[in-house]
């Protein structure tokens, strides 16, 4: 490899070194002048200096030039720009929910994972070369297992960290054994180079083994069924905003890169996506994966009794819709895509926010604790309202925009055929069923009272970040729901600009 | 101005969410304030245009991308649908007035339905109407399962998915059409006048159709409307019944029929009798006549007969649909707004009158009681409304049905005939409560409702309720022509062309 600028590389990267900074800080802070500070004082100290590097993360990024390439290893688009933005706002968002229910006492480790995991985030969604974004991808993966074990008080938390990791690294193993197949193929770890070796031998059975085993690699990171039993314990396990992390931030991520990797190392070998499956591809597994993502999630959901279970199978449901936008593969299918994706974590951020003000109050989150909340803290409740019909898909919330979108773009494969039509018509069946179970957690909050001999418990610790927190959220799912012609125009925009 | 309507109902229903719940008394007038002044728009609109030509309020772009835009515009139809609808909030309110429970959130959720209805009602652009159908759909299920009585979060879940299925159906169509038509966007009136392929809208009609035909009671996906009507408060079977069905009717006649007239052309073969869709609707909506007629003629309690009623009535206006005659859809319409009012009326004698005084609604309990000397006001007004219902001369349900069976006497003259029978089963199932709960013979004995038991006197809400929508039947029935030349006209409107053509 001739002539690597380290000077362009840590020119471009300056946002993910300014985050690394943090980690130190935080760590520094904490091993230093807080040393037999209170565990409240330590918390805020850390989460402060976290968020001041966050900042600093963001502001780099947006002074960048774009186009910004580091050795062909990693680029700066615009979209990566954009994503690399929400993602920093919902690290912020989470740090900002772990300091008002304080899961550990191993604070700056924490705060420090959360940082390390923005990360990889950030590093994944400018991947040009199989080694960084597998770097980045494991980079991620290891912080959120280490964030799922957190609390240590609980064997529940240690179970789901260790479920979560076997998964992980079977996935991990998949993923590498695909690269190096797609390795084999090209004798380059370029994306781009990947593509062009692709297109040349589409059908090479190397190339369909590669898709396969790729795709069960990153079906893993997205909870895609058949590749989702981690996500229910993982989820109600993990320290609350540990699995907030990995249903928001770290999905966008993978979003994004399972994106890239198919429309970019992949793009030649989409394949057919009819029954008739005449040409294989990626297209045909994807099809697989988004029907029985929504059909598993959805069926599953509705048996859950944890509010926290069910937001893992219905995450799982929501990765099945956001896969039906790859029937087509035009920019306005990827911009329905990513508009779903940001969406969707919106949401699903705003209901572990929501669950962290029940938490405070002393509950924990089967549907029973949900009795009366709309007594106890009718704004929260409000909040919740909006983020659970959200995911079901009501107008004119973003999920409904969001669904419409991916919908639509499916619709519009560049060859007509059925498959997508039933596609849609079956993720439309199974958001009706999704409605009923959204419509039961709504139910234990608005109409069911809380029973009497619960009622004494302390009602507000004076804490109201996370219903702040929660209320921002809402108010930005109902403006993107209404409005949401913002957001699309500047994913497009991106889109097009970036390639 | 029309387009205030939806501003006001949304606004003041967060405005009452904010009234804190001390003051009861506030969150009630304002949610009166609110529903009367969407009256007295709607009216005001409705006399201002005495031709119901199509009038645009607003027109916006909203998510130019994809071709949506905020496009509000009335016609004779909507016009008449949003005067009910007015009608329907105000009466609501009027007959609310005694909840005690969770005041502010009740009316604001009364108004957030109200806001959706009036914009289903008014939008000119499909995904801006599917947007405030959804909207619709939410407030029922918390004012049933937090307010309602018999089996409440049953009836209001299974409200909920019967009505979230259908419109998942009509989804399905408007994403078909978006994508089929592309470029085209969702202004109604583009995509009526540039009409898909005959063979796509046979497929997208009936699924349409169906999707919006759950929520107007067809015949056999009508259960959810006897048990969330039973379930529901006073205030909100009014309001399902009067106005939300015909939600489901107006989406037939507008999306559906407007936008895949081509559809209602027979199949080109026959299955016995049935060739095309518009005959499987009719016959679903005859059985559905005679069915909920038959029905209501054996229940005991009371609420569902008329309940049961509701879905007779229903059929009538889909059978209008289907007849595909002027005189017949002319009828149609005007049998939504009559039902709406008759609806109204008779729930809010049950729900309110009867059944918050005597906490009983089985007939042979109330048979008992001997009603018809203890709630005399509460008689006269079932009595009146009873008859209205039945189709007698000089209320609306007359003009209303006799239109139906005219139009329906020259499309389909056999199932007429069975139409005729379900009116005659209509007047005795109607003339059955009548006499069961007011005027059956006082047990003298053994009874806790005897004489030294009185009832509260009924409150000046409820006869105001009364009054407003006894006048309004009243008004309709011997004025017909007021509404019936803005019905005409819109339907005469460029934008049923396509449904027309060649038929009338």
């Amino acid at each position: 490899m001739a002539a690597f600028s380290y000077i362009e590389m840590i020119h471009t990267l300056a946002p993910q070194i300014a985050l690394l900074f943090g980690v130190l800080l935080v760590l520094a802070l904490d091993l230093g002048p807080l040393r037999g500070k209170s565990d409240e004082a330590r918390w805020r100290a850390s989460v402060l200096a976290a968020l001041l590097s966050i900042l600093a993360a963001a502001w780099l990024a947006s002074s960048l030039a774009l186009p910004a390439s580091a050795a062909g290893l990693y680029r700066l688009t615009l979209l990566s720009m954009l994503i690399n933005h929400v993602l920093l706002l919902l690290s912020a968002i989470l740090l900002l929910l772990s300091v008002s229910v304080t899961p550990t006492r191993h604070i700056s480790e924490y705060v420090s994972m959360i940082l390390l995991a923005t990360v990889g985030m950030t590093l994944l969604t400018g991947a040009t070369d199989l080694l960084v974004l597998f770097l980045a991808l494991e980079l991620l993966s290891l912080c959120l297992y280490v964030l799922t074990g957190m609390d240590k008080q609980r064997a529940a938390s240690s179970e789901a960290a260790l479920k979560y990791f076997l998964f992980g690294a079977m996935s991990a193993a998949m993923l590498l054994f695909g690269f190096s197949y797609l390795y084999g193929i090209a004798g380059s770890t370029q994306l781009a180079v990947i593509g062009r070796a692709v297109s040349l031998a589409p059908q090479d059975p190397l190339v369909l083994m590669a898709i396969v085993l790729v795709l069960a690699g990153l079906g893993f990171k997205v909870a895609a069924a058949p590749f989702h039993f981690w996500a229910p314990d993982a989820y109600q396990g993990a320290p609350l905003s540990a699995a907030a992390a990995t249903a928001s931030s770290s999905k966008v991520a993978s979003f994004t890169i399972l994106l890239q990797l198919l429309l970019v190392g992949f793009g030649a070998a989409a394949g057919d996506g009819s029954f008739h499956f005449t040409r294989p591809g990626w297209l045909p597994v994807v099809t697989i994966l988004a029907a029985a993502s929504i059909l598993i999630g959805n069926l599953a959901a509705l048996a859950q009794r944890n509010v926290r279970r069910l937001l893992a199978y219905s995450a799982v449901a929501h990765t099945g819709y956001a896969l039906v936008a790859l029937q087509s593969t035009g920019p306005e299918a990827v911009s329905a895509l990513l508009y779903y994706v940001l969406t969707y974590s919106l949401a699903t951020l705003g209901a572990f926010a929501v669950l962290t003000v029940l938490q405070q109050q002393g509950y924990g989150d089967s549907y029973t604790d949900f009795a009366g909340f709309s007594r106890r803290s009718p704004i929260a409740a409000l909040c919740l309202l909006v983020f659970l019909l959200s995911l079901a898909g009501i107008p004119p919330l973003a999920g409904f925009t969001g669904k419409f979108l991916v919908f639509a773009a499916a619709l519009r494969a560049r060859e007509i055929h059925y498959g997508a039509a039933v596609l849609v018509g079956m993720a439309l069946a199974a958001s009706a069923i999704s409605f009923y179970y959204y419509l039961q957690v709504l139910k234990f909050a608005f109409v069911v009272e809380q029973p009497a001999q619960n009622r004494e418990l302390p009602r507000e610790t004076g804490n109201y970040l996370p219903l702040f927190v929660s209320v921002l959220l809402a108010v930005l799912v109902i403006l993107l729901g209404c409005f949401p012609s913002g957001l699309l125009d500047a994913l497009r925009g991106a889109i097009l600009a970036s390639g | 101005m029309l387009a205030w309507t939806i501003y006001i109902s949304f606004a003041a229903a967060a405005l009452v969410l904010l009234v804190p719940p001390r003051f009861m008394t506030l969150a009630r007038w304002l949610a009166l304030v609110a529903a009367v002044t969407g009256l007295g728009i709607s009216l005001a609109a409705l006399i201002a245009n005495p031709t119901g030509a199509p009038v645009t309020l607003a027109q916006l772009r909203w998510i130019p991308s994809i071709g949506a835009q905020y496009w509000l515009s009335a016609d004779g139809i909507s016009l008449a649908l949003c005067a009910l609808t007015g009608l329907a909030a105000t009466a609501g309110v009027l007959f609310s007035w005694n909840i005690e429970y969770r005041v502010n959130e009740f009316f604001a959720l009364f108004l957030a339905l109200i806001g959706g209805v009036y914009g289903v009602f008014l939008a000119n652009d499909l995904l801006l109407l599917f947007v405030f159908y959804e909207i619709a759909i939410v407030p029922k299920y918390f004012l049933i399962s937090i307010w309602g009585s018999t089996n409440r979060e049953y009836g209001a879940m299974k409200l909920a998915i019967y009505s979230f299925v259908g419109s998942a159906m009509v989804l399905f169509g408007i994403l078909s059409t978006y994508m089929l038509t592309s470029g085209l966007g969702f202004g109604l009136p583009e995509l009526a006048q540039n009409s898909l392929p005959h063979h796509l809208q046979m497929w997208i009609f009936p699924l349409v159709f169906l999707g919006f035909g759950i929520l107007a009671g067809i015949w056999p996906f009508h259960t959810w409307a006897p048990t969330g009507h039973v379930a529901a408060p006073t205030a909100a079977s009014m309001l399902l019944a009067g106005v939300v069905m015909k939600l489901g009717a107006y989406g037939c006649l507008r999306v559906a029929m407007g936008l895949y007239p081509a559809a209602l052309d027979p199949w080109g073969f026959h299955i016995f009798w049935i060739d095309s869709w518009r005959d499987v609707f009719a016959l679903l909506a005859v059985i559905g006549i005679v069915y909920g007629a038959a029905v209501a003629l054996v229940q005991r309690d009371f609420k569902f007969v008329i309940g049961y009623s509701s879905v007779s009535h229903m059929g009538f206006v889909l059978f209008g649909l289907m007849t595909l005659t002027r005189i017949g859809l002319d009828g149609a319409v005007l049998q939504m707004v009559s039902h709406g009012i008759l609806a109204g009326l008779l729930f809010a004698v049950v729900g309110r009158m009867i059944y918050d005084r005597t906490h009983t609604r089985i007939l042979s309990d109330l048979e008992g009681m001997g009603l018809a000397s203890k709630l005399p006001f509460a008689t006269v007004v079932f009595v009146l409304a009873g008859m209205a219902s039945m189709g007698l001369p000089g209320f609306s349900g007359f003009v209303a049905e006799l239109q139906i069976l005219v139009g329906g006497w020259n499309s389909y003259p056999w199932l007429t005939v069975v139409v005729g029978a379900g009116i005659v089963v209509g007047v005795a199932y109607t003339w059955r409560v009548m006499q069961r709960a007011f005027f059956g013979v006082p047990v003298e004995s053994i009874d806790q409702y005897h004489d030294d038991h009185e009832f509260s006197p009924i409150t000046w809400p409820e006869k105001a309720g009364s009054l407003l929508l006894l006048s309004a039947t009243l008004f309709i029935g011997l004025f017909p022509s007021f509404l019936l030349n803005r019905i005409a006209t819109a339907l005469a409107s460029p934008f049923f062309d396509g449904l027309r053509q060649g038929r009338w």
